[in-house]
């Protein structure tokens, strides 16, 4: 059974955003001048252009100069406070703003919501508002409910950067991941990027969409249908107003035809409280039909990338052999994300001033 | 709106050839030179000057590049552009004397901007500057040790510098407000 579909002609024409170009980039959204920004928050990648993410990606190579030092240490963002403000648990996210902030000079504050007034009942406005009375410029935060950063935005001066907002958005996340990928096989355009696991779930792959179709990837989709948001596809055969316009991407069910000649493999996180919910049969069901094994993984191009956003359950959506392999970039994604979270800090502290 | 020419190329090709001669002169050859132009116009100027001492000298130092963006003090406006390119230095400055290379020296923030930048690198033994134009208006104790051009100018008027390699042309005009 298959969902598959190339997504028809007709949609493709009326899609309002990030329309995936053959020739010429046709994006609705405003052109800035090179080399300028006017984002004051971060909170998802589908109002970036394509020169909006190029700017993050290159102000990120030359964070990766200043993190390969042997001080790592510039003053830029000198008497600028940056505070983490997590309502859920992270490893990789919060350490790396952290580092990205201290590294660039910025004050930086850590909160984590289990241990701050939160518990004692303070709504996320007056939390937001506290912050900024004690001076916080930038606000990165993480928060279990979608489309908490964009409430958290429209009432505080300060930038805020989305860490993660429940099945929603994960910006800095789809940053790194397109950095990366960049940084082993160049421009994406025409490149086969295939996204394998649990979407509805993911904010992860939500992001990645937006920013992948933008730099005009190919995008296919992977999972079962029970993990597939309904409608991703798009509208078929009614005409459906495509103001809330998706963007334009393949959906496969079936894993070794969706990773056959893929340039990139990106698995996702199968979050295990959702075998408890009924969505999926049972983990070994999953394994045996979706894992990312050494046998799939030799369908694709030959040195395809395998990509993760942690943290990983070995044996589960990936092998051991392939996320330890040599096509994995994992440890490298973690790495990059400092530098991404850098150029971001910088940007977002640089162009509002 | 007046614009003059204040160098043709060939002024800024013997202006080049003369700072590489002053530069080698005074440091009696070129051991432990490290050259590091400054972007963007910077690095084509450092590129051609070593380039020369090559040709003189018969021995090329090394060329390193250096972005400011990290190090600046003053916060650019709105929408103007804050992209900054990586710099690359390619050997250890520890103990070398560094020739830092800039198309204009004007108020001296950011050749302090440079200094703080070259300095996270190592501790050089001797920093040295070499413009191509000089303008005036110092804000800063701030002064270069091979100058193309001094220019008289007024805080209002303009200097350009353009390089072949970027411009397409080599030149330096100054554009003067009208009635000034």
């Amino acid at each position: 059974m298959t969902m598959s579909a190339n997504l028809p002609n007709e949609r493709e024409r009326s899609s309002g955003a990030a329309t995936l170009a053959q020739e010429p980039p046709t994006s609705t959204l405003p052109h800035p001048a090179p080399g300028t920004w006017h984002h004051s928050h971060v909170l998802d990648l589908d109002d970036f252009s394509q020169e909006e993410i190029e700017l993050v990606l290159e102000t990120t190579g030359t964070m990766k100069e200043v993190l390969a030092r042997q001080i790592a240490r510039v003053p830029t963002l000198r008497g600028t406070t940056v505070v983490t403000l997590f309502y859920e648990s992270s490893t990789r996210t919060r350490s790396s703003f952290e580092l990205a902030g201290k590294v660039l000079g910025a004050d930086v504050i850590n909160i984590a919501a289990s241990a701050s007034s939160v518990q004692k009942g303070e709504s996320l406005v007056d939390t937001v508002l506290t912050l900024q009375a004690i001076g916080a410029d930038v606000l990165v935060m993480r928060h279990p409910r979608s489309g908490a950063p964009y409430l958290a935005s429209r009432h505080t001066r300060a930038s805020i950067i989305n860490a993660g907002d429940g099945w929603h958005a994960h910006p800095t996340q789809a940053l790194l991941d397109l950095f990366t990928i960049q940084s082993h096989i160049g421009d994406v355009r025409g490149r086969k990027v295939v996204i394998v696991g649990d979407i509805t779930h993911s904010r992860v792959a939500r992001s990645n969409l937006w920013s992948l179709t933008t730099m005009g990837a190919q995008v296919v989709v992977c999972g079962p249908p029970t993990l597939l948001p309904v409608g991703l596809e798009g509208p078929q055969g009614s005409e459906v107003e495509s103001e809330q316009a998706l963007p334009p991407l393949e959906v496969e069910t079936n894993l070794d035809r969706a990773i056959k000649d893929a340039d990139v493999v990106m698995t996702l996180r199968l979050q295990l409280e959702r075998q408890q919910s009924g969505l999926i049969p049972s983990i070994r069901e999953y394994c045996n039909l979706y894992q990312v094994t050494e046998e799939r993984l030799a369908t694709a191009k030959p040195g395809a990338l395998v990509l993760h956003p942690g943290p990983v359950n070995e044996g589960v959506e990936i092998s051991l052999g392939v996320a330890h392999g040599a096509q994995s970039v994992i440890e490298e994604q973690v790495a990059n994300g400092v530098a991404v979270r850098m150029a971001l800090l910088y940007l977002l502290s640089r162009g509002r001033s | 709106m007046t614009e003059t020419i204040i160098m043709s190329p060939e002024d800024v090709r013997r202006a080049i050839m003369r700072i590489a001669h002053e530069i080698v002169e005074n440091n009696r050859g070129c051991k432990d030179l490290v050259f590091v132009g400054m972007q963007t116009r910077g690095v084509p100027l450092a590129k051609r000057i070593v380039d020369c001492i090559a040709e003189f000298e018969g021995e090329s130092p090394p060329l390193g590049t250096l972005d400011i963006g990290l190090y600046r003090d003053d916060l650019p406006d709105q929408g103007l552009n804050i992209e900054i390119k990586p710099s690359d230095i390619p050997t250890n400055i520890a103990g070398k004397r560094v020739v830092l290379v800039d198309d204009v020296l004007y108020t001296g923030r950011s050749i302090r901007a440079a200094l703080d930048a070259l300095i996270d690198y190592g501790r050089p033994g001797r920093i040295q500057l070499a413009v191509l134009v000089d303008r005036g208006h110092r804000e800063l104790p701030i002064r270069a040790d091979y100058v193309g051009k001094n220019i008289p100018t007024s805080r209002q008027d303009e200097v350009q510098v353009r390089l072949l390699e970027i411009d397409g042309s080599d030149g330096v005009l100054l554009t003067t407000a009208e009635g000034e």
